[in-house]
């Protein structure tokens, strides 16, 4: 068993009980107003005493580890048997592979689980064992021992008499923190000013996300709402290969994704020296939510209002994409609109701020 | 070991060494202790004992949980690709076909429809994560609660909470390695989070994603920190937890014979190993159970990440509850100075307040600590209500959690109970400092109540639920004495001890250091312990027996009473007629059928 020290550990002052008797009496604390009547006797459980129980208890686990077999050779034969095909279909989507499997693992698992616990509560010693507990900390000699091989291992370093040592190793390890560090450098890139520019420029098309189509303002109802992208995603070069794909395409999009509306003239109120943004009330916003950065999609068609789904952050369309609620501050930037040459919707510019959550730098 | 006060057996005598069969195992003992010396530390622990509560299991579901994470993660690790290069979906899940993907999210479908037990595996390891999570922290809340994380178990508790913490983040990380639109929308967040952070944050951004959100990088960087660097670190400190847990061996509830110098209960070889191993398997089968009859995280339904992309509903998962409610509770307050921009809405509720709530939860022992002023060991565990305000502090940390939690899913409240989201988000954003302040005030009182109720039964008895009625005609209910066991439990706690408040010169006259720090907390042990009902000290014991024996003679003065010997009991416990209920001992009760029969 474990070593037992009388008394308590010293260093672990004060000694005194709140009620003012040191600890380590257990009968009869004085001021308690119950002795400590001890533990009591030993019940015994019917598997002790009968003969009888404690044969069906041993039966009951061995049919329990019997049926663990069962269920694991079960397990294989749906493995092969059952087919895979059609995994979501089946009950509540589970699959009827998946859930016989699922069942037949559980089933085999379970019943080792089950029997072991009972084999433990019914035919193991219930016996409660009383052991002592040792004293956490070591003894005061123990202490002053360790310490005092600390010193000697100290004083024979010479450490402390010779600070040349000590300062150049120290200024050494903190030194070698640098590389460290700076090894880290090609993690990324440097922001640089990437976050204040999207792909969108003069002339860009805004085209619908799904199809690429481009957008003439008649094809376009009032209260109507379209996903719409730039047409250079779905353009080629010169060899027939996409302009944008991969991850490019996938970092273009996060800052270019946009919405198309179109509301009554009359029901946009726009912001100073925005009056000519849209055409005949198809206004352009960028679909990055000015918040955390989720693409903002729920359009409320009779409030004018667009709602983030991931933090309700909700913004006014017709008032120059202003927050309205929500943990957003900036309002929706707006892309300026005009019509090319062939008819159709294309970008004015570039937008004129940073797209998306706000960063230390955005000024 | 020496025979307790009791004179109970306290350890079946060894036999081992005057068996005269040979044990069968001696060679292999011999010739592993012969290089380890195994045998000398084995000896104390292959029997050592463990004791028993129902609450003592719910860290073995966590310990259990992560086994069986370790051993389906290591089975998805043999088909999954953690990269973002772009491939042409040709599985067998026909809604996807020559849709273009991450080569991450390719796998993950062919794991789930290609590979035979794949989505079982997949299904198992994402609800043991969440098994994982739940039990550490219902874990925490009963170390909370019953005070284990007392001195000598600081320690362990902080590694308890970095455990805990180190969970949530690799719950995280490992859901947002599909990358499917829900994870890719997760990751999306975590993005505006870390750029939030003022001066670094676009730094950061970069260096984490390589590059422009979302980058080339995520996943297999991530896959890296779910795979090695999380693992490794639970690991390592999970074994640290149970090192400490050994040496500084199991609490107990106090009980007769149950005392801080003792453990009382059931030895590892036999009964824990079965025990404990049959609940590895337990805890495994009902992972396998919910991995095989209940879907959870169907990437196939949200389609590969795209970040013009979004579906209604995007939650994440539960333990994420605090960050993301915080997110949607947090009003839209931004600054802007000298051309930088500060983002308190994303910075406060993202960053600073979860990392706040961490570190005053790491802290805890060391802040309750010095209110009260104990230094001393605990080894027996205390009842809630007998901790008044600490139980109380935990009761507000669950609401703010809930109050959160609810706010996390503010949209899908909205739409399930037709309510505004507004209004919710309104009504959270009052609550998540209301919430917790009720719950608080109204669990001290409670917890203060408990204690009144023991300590009147401990005085007066318990209600035997037998009613007497006196010649008068007035009833009244028949109390009688606890247990002496019962009794004896509910006294074995320490007396509290609210700290002196300090004066500015010690008697001699030398002025005391730190005065003021040394009010704050005079006044903050004053508050803990509030009004917290001490228990009785024996005069009040005997006091309250004798004024009930005291009026049980007046009535025996002027009605019929017993007769001599007819009554058997011992007044000094049993059949104490207690403070109003002077009729106790008229009758003999061993006919009665009582309340706790």
């Amino acid at each position: 068993m474990t070593i037992e020290r009388p008394g308590r550990p010293p260093g672990d002052e004060p000694e005194q009980r709140h009620d003012g008797v040191p600890d380590g009496q257990v009968v009869s604390v004085a001021g308690d107003p119950f002795p400590d009547p001890g533990l009591p006797a030993h019940e015994p459980r019917p598997t002790d005493v009968d003969e009888h129980a404690g044969r069906r208890a041993e039966r009951q686990v061995a049919t329990l580890f019997g049926l663990s077999s069962v269920f694991a050779i079960l397990w294989v034969v749906v493995y092969f048997a059952v087919d895979l095909k059609g995994n979501t279909a089946t009950l509540f989507g589970a699959g009827a592979q998946n859930l016989l499997l699922g069942v037949c693992l559980a089933g085999a698992l379970l019943c080792i689980g089950v029997g072991a616990i009972l084999w433990a509560r019914k035919l193991m010693s219930d016996v409660e064992i009383v052991e002592h507990r040792h004293a956490i900390s070591s003894s005061e000699e123990d202490r002053e021992v360790a310490l005092g091989e600390f010193d000697q291992g100290v004083r024979d370093s010479g450490i402390a008499r010779r600070p040349l040592i000590r300062n150049s190793l120290l200024g050494a390890m903190a030194t070698l923190g640098l590389p460290a560090i700076v090894v880290l450098r090609d993690l990324g890139p440097l922001p640089g000013d990437v976050l204040e520019f999207t792909v969108w420029k003069k002339g860009v098309r805004v085209v619908n996300d799904v199809a690429g189509n481009p957008i003439k303002p008649a094809d376009m109802e009032i209260g109507q709402l379209v996903n719409a992208e730039p047409e250079l995603f779905f353009e080629t070069d010169a060899n027939g290969e996409p302009l944008f794909e991969g991850t490019k395409l996938l970092q273009a999009k996060a800052k270019a994704a946009v919405i198309l509306v179109r509301m009554k003239p009359e029901d946009i109120q726009a912001p100073k020296g925005r009056e000519n943004w849209g055409i005949n009330g198809i206004l352009c916003y960028s679909k990055i939510c000015t918040h955390v950065g989720c693409p903002i999609s729920l359009w409320e068609q009779q409030t004018h209002q667009l709602l983030c789904p991931c933090h309700q952050s909700t913004f006014a369309l017709g008032d120059g994409g202003k927050v309205v609620f929500g943990p957003a501050n900036r309002p929706l930037p707006q892309l300026p609109l005009m019509i090319d040459k062939d008819g159709y919707i294309a970008a004015r510019s570039d937008f004129h701020e940073p797209v998306g959550p706000s960063f230390w730098e955005r000024g | 070991m020496s025979a307790s006060a009791n004179g109970r057996p306290q350890r079946a005598p060894r036999r081992a060494a005057k068996s005269s069969k040979p044990n069968p195992l001696a060679g292999i003992v011999n010739w592993a202790d012969e290089r380890t010396g195994l045998a000398a530390m084995s000896k104390t622990q292959i029997r050592k004992v463990f004791p028993d509560h129902w609450s003592f299991m719910l860290g073995e579901i966590a310990l259990w949980s992560f086994v069986v994470l370790l051993i389906t993660g290591t089975f998805l690790t043999l088909w999954f690709h953690p990269s973002s290069a772009e491939v042409t979906y040709h599985g067998s899940y026909d809604q996807l076909r020559g849709v273009k993907m991450s080569d991450a999210y390719a796998s993950t479908l062919h794991i789930s429809f290609d590979i035979r037990g794949g989505l079982l595996l997949r299904q198992i390891h994402h609800w043991a994560a969440n098994l994982f999570i739940a039990a550490m922290f219902v874990h925490m809340m009963r170390i909370f609660f019953t005070g284990a994380f007392r001195k000598p178990r600081e320690i362990n508790w902080m590694i308890g909470m970095t455990l805990l913490m180190l969970g949530i983040l690799e719950g995280f990380a490992g859901y947002s390695l599909p990358d499917d639109l829900l994870s890719g929308t997760g990751l999306r967040i975590a993005d505006g989070l870390v750029r939030s952070i003022p001066v670094v944050g676009t730094y950061l951004e970069f260096f984490m994603f390589g590059g422009q959100f979302p980058g080339d990088e995520i996943i297999s960087r991530l896959y890296a920190v779910h795979i090695l660097l999380i693992p490794g670190l639970l690991v390592a400190l999970i074994g640290a937890h149970m090192l400490l847990l050994v040496y500084q061996k199991h609490t107990q509830w106090p009980g007769p014979g149950r005392t801080n110098d003792n453990v009382v209960g059931y030895p590892m070889l036999p009964v824990y190993a079965a025990k404990a191993g049959g609940f590895f398997f337990t805890v495994f089968g009902v992972s396998a159970l919910l991995g095989g009859i209940m879907q959870i995280n169907p990437i196939w339904m949200y389609g590969p990440y795209d970040p013009s992309k979004v579906t209604a509903d995007s939650q994440p998962d539960w333990y994420m509850g605090v960050p993301e409610g915080l997110l949607r509770a947090m009003p839209g307050i931004e600054t802007h100075v000298g051309g930088f921009t500060i983002s308190w809405n994303v910075f406060i509720p993202g960053v600073v307040a979860p990392g706040l709530l961490f570190t005053v939860m790491l802290l805890y022992p060391f802040l309750e600590g010095w209110i009260t002023g104990d230094r001393r060991e605990h080894h027996l565990l205390q009842r809630p209500r007998n901790a008044p305000t600490r139980t109380a502090f935990m009761a507000a940390m669950i609401t703010l959690f809930g109050v959160l939690w609810a706010e996390g899913g503010n949209d899908v409240l909205a739409l399930v109970f037709h309510l505004s989201l507004n209004d919710i988000t309104w009504v959270a954003r009052f609550a998540i400092f209301i919430g917790p302040a009720i719950a608080f005030w109204v669990t001290r009182r409670w917890c203060i109540s408990l204690q009144r109720q023991t300590h009147t039964e401990l005085l007066h008895g318990y209600e035997s639920g037998v009613l007497m009625r006196s010649p008068e005609g007035g009833y009244a209910e028949k109390h009688l004495p606890l247990p002496i066991e019962r009794a004896y439990t509910m006294t074995a706690n320490d007396r509290d001890h609210v700290l002196p408040m300090p004066t500015e010169e010690d008697e001699n006259g030398v002025a005391n250091r730190k005065v003021a720090l040394m009010r704050l907390r005079a006044r903050l042990s004053r508050f803990w312990y509030g009004s917290a009902i001490q228990k009785p000290t024996r005069e009040e014991v005997e006091e309250a027996h004798a004024h009930a024996a005291h009026e049980l003679e007046i009535h025996e003065d002027g009605h019929q009473h017993l007769s001599e010997g007819e009554y058997e009991g011992d007044y000094e416990y049993d059949g104490t007629p207690a403070d109003g209920h002077q009729y106790d001992g008229r009758h003999g009760i061993d006919e009665s059928k009582l309340r706790q029969d």
